[in-house]
C-alpha cells in the first residue's frame, strides 16, 4: 500500500505539469464580475500604446466593456485568432493566403494607423540631414557599401564632407514588423535585395551586427560612431533622434513625418485591394515617404460570442470617427480619408 | 497486518521516549507521508526533464521531419526560404562559453587561492563578498554595463591593442566595432567568475589543515603547499564549479544577445559578430509566423538541450578520467 502512495505522488504531480503545461501559449485575463463583457486581443507590439489608449478611452465610454490587448508580438497574434483563442490579433504584416486558409474561421484585416521605418546614423562632425537613395540603403545592408565616402553617398549629399570610415550596418535581431516594413521596401526598390534576402520580420542579413528592439538598435547607433542603423518613425521622434531622408518613387527628397506617411496611403488609395492587404513601400506621389506600411487588426467576420462580434463593429467605427484624430499626436500616421470611408462598409458587415 | 504486528513489537522494545511518541500515533503518518512527498520531490526532476525533453521534440517534429539530422550540420538560417540549420548557433554558443572559461578559470582560482590561503584576515570578508555579489547581479544589468562601458573600450583600446600585437595569431583580423564573439565572452567570463571561485572556495576550505601542515613540514614553500596540499586534493570539486560555471555559460542569454551582434555565420574572427542557440530563440521566437520557423526556433531548444547533455557529459567523464574513481594521493 505505502508503494502504491509513493508511486501515486509522481503520478498525479506528472499529470498536474502536463495539464498545466497544455497552452502555454493562451493569454488573456478572466472576465472580473459576470456582468462585464471583456474581449481579449493579442498581436503586434509597434502600436501598442496607441491601441492601449483606445482600448482604455473605449472602456470609459462604455462601462460594460474591457478589451485587454496583449502586445505579443504578431506571430503570436495571428496563431492565436487563427485557432480561436483569442477575440482578435494584430499584425504588422498581412497574413500570408496560406495562413488566411489554417485560420478555424474567415479574418478580416483592418487597418488602423501606418508606421513608417527611418534611416539613423552616427557621424561625428556631420550636423548636415544625409540623404539615403534606395541603392545606398540596399547597398549598406548587402555589404556593397562599406565606406561612408562612397561615390554613391558622394553625388547624393553635395557638401557633405565624409569620413573614409567603415560603416557599421545595424539591424533588428529580434523578429519585428519594423524589419518587415524596412525589407518589404529593400525587396521592392533592389532586385539584388529581392533575389538575395526578401523580405519577413525577421532574414537572412549579408552583413552587419545585430541589436534586440528599437531601443537597441538606436543605443548602438548612438555609440558607435560610423554605423547606420533603422528605427521607427514613432520612436524616433519621441527620442529626439536625427534621421536622414529618402529619395521616393517621384524622385524628392521626404523626410519622414506622420503627413508624409498617410499622404503615401492616400496616393495609392484607389489601388488598395478589398481586402486591404497591401504593401505600400515606395508610394508614388511627390509628398510620400517611401518605407511605411499599414498596421492591421485581425477580426473575425463572425465571432463565436454575438455581443463580442457588436462590440467589436461599435469600437471600429468608433475607432475610425474618434480615435484616429490622436494618432499623429502620439507619431503615427493616421488613416487617409478615402481608406477610412472605405473601411466603414467592412466593418458594417462585421457580426 | 504484518506491519502492524512489526510496530507493536518494535513498541515493545523501544525506549520510554520512543514508546511516548509511538504512542501518539502521529508519527508514523507524518513519516511516510514526509517519504512519500521527498520521494516525489526527487522524481519530478525526473519528470520535468522527461516533460521538456518531449514537448521540445514534440513541437519540432515539423523541422526534424522535414531536415532531419541535417538540421544540426546545416550552417543556413534563412526565415524567407525556410532553410534552417544550427551550426552556426551550435558554433557560436560552444566558442563563446570555452573563450569565457579560458578567462573566467584562471581568475576565479587565483580569486579564491588568495582568499583561502593567503589573504589578510581583514580583506578576507570583503572580498569574498563582493565575488558573491556578482554572482546576484541580473543579466541584463550586465549586458547594459557591456553595451555602455565594455564596448566603447574593446574598440578604443582592449581591440586596436590585440590587433598590433596579437594580430600575427590570425584571430583579431576584420574590422572592430566592439562588438563580437571576444566581447561577449569577456562578459560571460565576469558572470561565471563568481559561480566558479565561490565554490572552489569552499571546496580548498574543505581540504584538511593537517594536508597544508604535513605538506609545509617536509619543507614545501607556499605555493608547492597550495599545489601539492590544496589543489591536489580539491581538483574534483574544482572540476565541479568549472562545470557548474560552463552551463551557466551556455545558457545565458541576456547579456550575450546585447554584445555579441547576432549574426547567424561562423565567425572568421574574435572581432566579428556570432550568435548563440539561447539568443537567436530570445530574439525571433515572439515573430516567427509560420509552422515551420517556428518549428525550427523550437529545434533550436533542443540542440540547446542536447549541447547542454552533451558538454555536461564530456566534462564528468573528464572528471572521471583525471581521478579514476581514486581519492588524491600524493605526487
Amino acid at each position: 500500500m505505502v508503494r502504491g502512495v509513493r508511486s501515486a505522488v509522481p503520478i498525479l504531480l506528472t499529470f498536474a505539469l502536463l495539464t498545466g503545461c497544455k497552452s502555454p501559449q493562451q493569454t488573456g485575463a478572466p472576465a472580473a464580475d459576470p456582468g462585464m463583457l471583456t474581449i481579449n486581443g493579442a498581436g503586434a507590439s509597434f502600436p501598442n500604446p496607441i491601441y492601449s489608449k483606445w482600448f482604455a478611452e473605449y472602456g470609459r465610454l462604455h462601462p460594460g466593456v474591457r478589451i485587454n490587448y496583449q502586445p505579443i508580438g504578431s506571430g503570436g497574434g495571428i496563431r492565436q485568432v487563427s485557432q480561436g483563442i483569442i477575440d482578435f490579433g494584430a499584425s504588422d504584416s498581412p497574413m500570408s493566403d496560406a495562413q488566411l486558409q489554417q485560420s478555424s474561421h474567415p479574418l478580416l484585416h483592418i487597418p488602423t494607423v501606418l508606421g513608417a521605418v527611418v534611416p539613423v546614423y552616427n557621424l561625428p562632425g556631420i550636423s548636415a540631414e544625409v540623404r539615403f537613395s534606395p541603392e545606398v540603403l540596399a547597398g549598406i545592408y548587402l555589404g556593397s557599401i562599406t565606406y561612408w565616402d562612397d561615390p554613391k553617398l558622394i553625388a547624393d549629399n553635395p557638401g557633405v564632407k565624409f569620413p573614409h570610415e567603415e560603416i557599421l550596418p545595424v539591424y533588428r535581431s529580434d523578429g519585428s514588423g519594423t524589419t518587415f516594413i524596412f525589407t518589404d521596401y529593400l525587396a521592392k526598390v533592389s532586385p539584388a535585395w529581392a533575389q538575395q534576402v526578401g523580405n519577413s520580420t525577421s532574414v537572412k542579413w549579408p552583413a552587419g551586427i545585430g541589436q534586440k528592439g528599437n531601443e537597441g538598435v538606436a543605443g548602438m547607433v548612438r555609440e558607435a560612431p560610423y554605423a547606420f542603423g533603422y528605427v521607427e518613425l514613432v520612436y524616433a521622434l519621441q527620442n529626439h533622434m536625427t534621421f536622414g531622408l529618402i529619395r521616393n518613387a517621384a524622385g524628392q527628397w521626404i523626410k519622414a513625418s506622420p503627413a508624409a506617411v498617410t499622404a503615401a496611403a492616400e496616393a495609392q488609395a484607389d489601388t488598395i485591394p478589398a481586402d486591404f492587404r497591401v504593401s505600400l513601400a515606395n508610394a508614388g506621389g511627390t509628398a510620400s515617404y517611401p518605407i511605411c506600411s499599414f498596421t492591421w487588426l485581425l477580426v473575425p467576420q463572425q465571432s463565436a460570442d454575438p455581443a463580442k462580434g457588436r462590440q467589436l463593429h461599435d469600437f471600429l467605427l468608433w475607432m475610425l470617427a474618434e480615435g484616429e484624430q490622436e494618432a499623429a499626436a502620439m507619431g503615427y500616421a493616421p488613416l487617409p480619408r478615402p481608406v477610412a470611408e472605405r473601411l466603414k462598409n467592412v466593418v458594417a458587415s462585421i457580426r | 497486518m504484518t506491519t502492524q504486528h512489526s510496530e507493536m513489537e518494535e513498541a515493545r522494545a523501544a525506549s520510554e521516549i520512543r514508546r511516548f511518541l509511538m504512542q501518539r500515533g502521529s508519527g508514523a503518518v507524518a513519516d511516510r507521508t514526509f517519504a512519500a512527498l521527498m520521494l516525489g520531490c526527487a522524481l519530478s526532476i525526473f519528470a520535468i526533464v522527461a516533460l521538456i525533453l518531449g514537448i521540445l521534440i514534440l513541437r519540432s517534429r515539423l523541422s526534424l521531419h522535414e531536415f532531419g539530422f541535417s538540421f544540426f550540420l546545416r550552417s543556413d538560417w534563412d526565415p524567407v526560404r525556410g532553410s534552417f540549420g544550427a551550426v552556426p548557433f551550435i558554433w557560436g554558443t560552444l566558442a563563446s562559453a570555452f573563450l569565457a572559461l579560458l578567462i573566467a578559470v584562471p581568475l576565479a582560482l587565483g580569486v579564491a587561492i588568495f582568499i583561502n590561503e593567503m589573504c589578510p584576515r581583514a580583506l578576507r570578508t570583503p572580498i569574498a563578498f563582493l565575488t558573491e555579489l556578482l554572482a546576484a547581479i541580473p543579466s541584463v544589468v550586465y549586458g547594459l554595463w557591456a553595451i555602455f562601458v565594455l564596448v566603447p573600450i574593446m574598440r578604443r583600446s582592449i581591440g586596436p591593442f590585440l590587433k598590433k600585437f596579437f594580430g600575427w595569431t590570425g584571430l583579431f583580423h576584420g574590422p572592430n566595432f566592439g562588438i563580437g564573439l571576444l566581447t561577449a565572452s569577456i562578459i560571460l567570463a565576469i558572470m561565471v567568475l563568481p559561480v566558479i571561485s565561490s565554490i572552489a572556495r569552499d571546496v580548498m576550505k574543505a581540504v584538511p589543515n593537517t594536508q597544508r601542515e604535513g605538506v609545509l613540514a617536509l619543507g614545501a614553500t607556499r605555493w608547492e603547499m597550495v599545489r601539492i596540499g590544496v589543489l591536489r586534493n580539491a581538483r574534483i570539486g574544482i572540476v565541479g564549479a568549472v562545470i557548474l560555471g560552463l552551463g551557466r555559460a551556455l545558457g545565458e542569454t541576456m547579456a550575450v544577445t546585447m554584445v555579441i551582434g547576432n549574426h547567424a555565420a561562423i565567425p572568421k574572427s574574435l572581432f566579428a559578430p556570432a550568435y548563440t542557440l539561447a539568443s537567436v530563440i530570445a530574439n525571433e521566437f515572439t515573430e516567427a509566423t509560420g509552422d515551420l520557423y517556428l518549428s525550427a526556433l523550437i529545434e533550436i531548444g533542443l540542440a540547446l538541450f542536447l549541447v547542454t547533455i552533451v558538454v555536461n557529459a564530456i566534462a564528468r567523464l573528464l572528471v572521471f578520467m583525471v581521478t579514476r574513481g581514486n581519492t588524491a594521493r600524493a605526487v
